[in-house]
């Protein structure tokens, strides 16, 4: 029988089963798709500081490599926030097979084009998974299959999803921006309770997304509008339309069963302002390797034993995450003249720190800068 | 109970699969109902991006 089993081979799965495999575990990792990485459900935009987790990522994984990041007020003025390293917006088509194969090359099994169904379930422990015609054993089972599984049902999860981003995205083409930077664009008319982004992937290419929280009108209506309202991006192309949800509300206080483990954006790790889950799901990803590995050294699987991941990972994320909740509940409920304010109340410099989990109590003080936006402060602190 | 979905115009993104309080949906080629799970609740309808789904109580 195989250590362990691991259900999807996308950013968490694959993080997870590389550091299992390196310490000697046998692991194989089952996913759905023909092709690793198709379709895309992703905006693509990624921070340089994942490169800490995963190493150097191959020229070939990324499509833009950009300075930084501008935000766009109702009104049109722009924060330009320049990031030390700059980040990149990455082909995931490419990235997600990368980050495979890193598993792979240590010793890891991945088999395509197979659809988990089911787990298989004695005396009160998971032991293995179903699928079409088959049924495969292992001491530990991971599920890492993004949100969009009904295995999660087992763990219950969706009854403590609080809050989702519904998005659409066009692959366009032949489009004019600045692709040195990713452009986000805040509103209520633009994206209520969202953003709409334009990440550049190449001189005259993007992904142009909008997510916003499911209300009168769908996304695809607040895309449209922006499309159509920006001459550079309306005389483009649209090549492919994306989509998905993106649970941004609801982080589980328990991610562990007896013999099972989930983690990555199935288990709602994911940044609750920006809705990004590249970086989440790798570090938690390598955060359950790391529980499994002590765990099954002591041959002991248990809820109990595994439970140390909920605490390795409120530990090291789940605060973090938690302020950046409290921020959004804060930003959400700023009117356009609030958000115009705020653009220039804060510096780049804010931006930069937001981004990296700056206290609250930094915003605060940012906020304090602009008379109209004391009140606001004060919720912060 | 009525829970209809235009495949036309859905582009099986699975996002209504992720926000299913009850894991009533399942996306294969297209979009799949478990009726004996659905709820008829509509939050596939709302989250749907691209109003693919109608929901009738």
């Amino acid at each position: 029988m195989i250590d362990v089993i691991i259900i999807g081979a996308g950013p968490a799965g694959s993080s997870c089963a590389k550091r299992l495999a390196e310490n000697g575990f046998s692991v194989k990792i089952y996913d759905r798709r023909e092709e690793l990485g198709v379709p895309v459900r992703c905006g693509e935009g990624l921070s340089e500081t994942t490169e800490k987790l995963i190493g150097k990522i191959p020229d070939n994984c990324i499509s833009q490599r950009t300075k930084g990041a501008r935000v766009y007020a109702p009104n049109g003025k722009y924060l330009e926030a320049v990031l030390e390293y700059g980040g990149f917006v990455l082909n995931r088509r490419v990235f997600d097979k990368w980050l495979a194969e890193q598993a792979v090359k240590v010793g890891a099994e991945i088999q395509k084009n197979t659809l988990i169904t089911d787990f298989i379930k004695e005396d009160g422990y998971y032991k293995g998974v179903k699928g079409e015609g088959f049924e495969e054993k292992a001491k530990m089972i991971v599920c890492a299959t993004g949100a969009e599984s009904a295995l999660r049902k087992a763990l219950n999860i969706f009854s403590k999803l609080n809050l989702i981003d519904s998005c659409l995205q066009y692959k366009m083409s032949g489009i004019d921006i600045d692709s040195d930077f990713i452009h986000i664009y805040v509103g209520n008319e633009i994206a209520p309770r969202g953003y709409i982004w334009v990440f550049p992937k190449g001189k005259d290419k993007a992904n142009v997304g909008a997510g916003i929280i499911p209300g009168k009108r769908n996304a695809k209506y607040y895309l449209d509008k922006f499309v159509n309202d920006h001459q550079e991006l309306k005389k483009g192309k649209i090549d492919l339309v994306e989509g998905g949800c993106v649970p941004v509300g609801g982080l589980l206080e328990n991610m562990v069963d007896n013999g099972l483990l989930i983690c990555g954006e199935a288990a709602h790790h994911v940044n609750p302002i920006h809705g990004g889950g590249i970086k989440e799901a790798i570090i938690s990803g390598q955060l359950a390797a790391d529980v499994i590995i002590e765990c099954l050294k002591k041959g002991d699987v248990s809820k109990k034993a595994l439970s140390k991941f909920n605490d390795l990972w409120w530990e090291r994320r789940g605060k973090h995450l938690k302020r950046v909740e409290k921020l959004r509940e804060v930003i959400e409920k700023l009117s356009d003249k609030d958000l115009n304010d705020l653009a220039e109340a804060l510096r780049p410099e804010d931006i930069i720190e937001f981004s990296r989990g700056a206290k609250l109590s930094v915003l605060a003080k940012a906020l304090m800068r602009k008379p109209s936006l004391i009140k606001l402060a004060k919720h912060l602190l | 109970m009525d829970w209809k979905i235009d495949n036309d115009i859905c582009i099986k993104c699975g996002g209504c699969v992720s926000v299913c309080p009850f894991g009533a949906l399942e996306l294969k080629d297209n979009v799949l109902l478990n009726e004996e799970l659905c709820n008829l609740c509509g939050i596939c309808e709302k989250a749907c991006p691209v109003s693919a789904i109608e929901v009738e109580k």
